[in-house]
């Protein structure tokens, strides 16, 4: 499957590793929904190394839309809640 | 409902509702390629605009160097004349200085982090918009606008999902310059009023130098008057005590002097 980290490009990932990313990507939530910057910061950032590590860069030129989509590697705790509230993602 | 999940839906169906359609659906292809092109050129000038304030960000590192060499001068120079006090204020000056160089090199460093991930975001774009311009002329060229529909939204959901990642690059990278340059800012006009001692201001001068100066020159007047006794002592004085030979031998060259140009 194809993940893209915002700002920083698509991967392909092994649908393998789902699971593991997925258990990576219920600690962010959960420091998300519990408003936990302290927690936020290195489980967002063991989430995206994670898929860049399983993953392997997706052809620059392909037109194809990912299947997921992470935030950026700077996002903080609040741009985040922005995100998931519909707030602010695409500008203009 | 997990965060990736979540976010990927928002991002998705933000970034098609951004797509223009049109009512020909071929058409749809070149509205989406101007946009392309035009968001490519923003991110051309995104790259500008922190280069910029990089580079802005590395003069003022270099004045601030210069300013804590010279505070370092001075302090130096300031103990050889025995005034502990004034080297004492060119040295917190100096930490003053030198706190500002931390700050604006992590500045910097951050500016470069920004320059660098626009430029791949910009290629990134340019590599999508050259392969949508291909793809749109192949379905022009070989599709009805019935039954190009899908392989239009397929190309542009694609370059959609590229075009609301680059534009929302370009704007956390704007969002960041804006609060570095009014930083900057704060700092140039710090160094415009002298608070940090600009090196490169013409009037040669915060209180530092002045008194130094003045104590250098009134050092200089009274070396000079020395000198003046001592080419007058020989006639006047016969023994001389200590000094003796010095005094003679600064009189031997006066005269030397005296004479080659006579």
């Amino acid at each position: 499957m194809i993940i893209r980290i915002l700002g920083e490009g698509q991967y392909d990932v092994a649908d393998d590793v789902l699971a593991r990313l997925n258990e990576l990507d219920s600690a962010v939530e959960a420091a998300v929904e519990a408003g936990d910057e302290q927690a936020f910061a290195p489980a967002l950032a063991e989430l995206l190394s994670g898929v860049r590590s399983a993953g392997v860069p997706h052809a620059a030129d392909s037109l194809d839309e990912s299947d997921l989509i992470l935030p950026p590697a700077d996002a903080s705790l609040e741009e985040v809640r922005e995100m998931l509230s519909d707030e602010g993602l695409i500008p203009g | 409902m997990s965060l990736m999940k979540r976010i990927s839906l928002i991002f998705r169906s933000k970034a098609n509702k951004a797509l223009d359609r049109a009512e020909d659906p071929r058409e749809t292809l070149d509205y989406s390629y101007q946009r392309q092109l035009d968001l490519l050129s923003k991110v051309r000038r995104g790259v500008a605009d922190v280069a910029t304030s990089r580079k802005r960000v590395e003069l003022q590192v270099n004045q601030l160097e210069q300013q804590s060499a010279k505070l370092s001068d001075q302090a130096q120079k300031a103990i050889s004349m025995g005034r502990e006090d004034l080297a004492r204020e060119a040295l917190t000056r100096k930490s003053g200085v030198t706190s500002q160089i931390a700050d604006l090199k992590a500045q910097h460093a951050q500016l470069q982090g920004e320059e660098e991930k626009l430029t791949l975001a910009q290629q990134r774009l340019q590599a999508k918009v050259e392969s949508f311009r291909t793809r749109k002329e192949t379905i022009k060229a070989t599709y009805t606008a019935a039954e190009a529909q899908t392989r239009i939204n397929e190309a542009m959901s694609g370059i959609g999902e590229e075009m609301g990642d680059v534009g929302m690059a370009i704007q956390r990278a704007e969002d960041k310059t804006a609060q570095m340059q009014a930083r900057a800012g704060a700092i140039d006009e710090l160094i415009a009023s002298g608070a940090l001692d600009d090196v490169s201001s013409t009037n040669s001068g915060d209180d530092i130098a002045r008194e130094l100066d003045s104590m250098s020159s009134q050092a200089d007047v009274e070396a000079e008057l020395a000198r003046l006794k001592a080419g007058s002592q020989p006639q006047a004085i016969e023994p001389a005590e200590d000094g003796g030979d010095i005094l003679k031998a600064e009189p031997e060259a006066n005269t030397t002097e005296g004479g080659a140009s006579a």
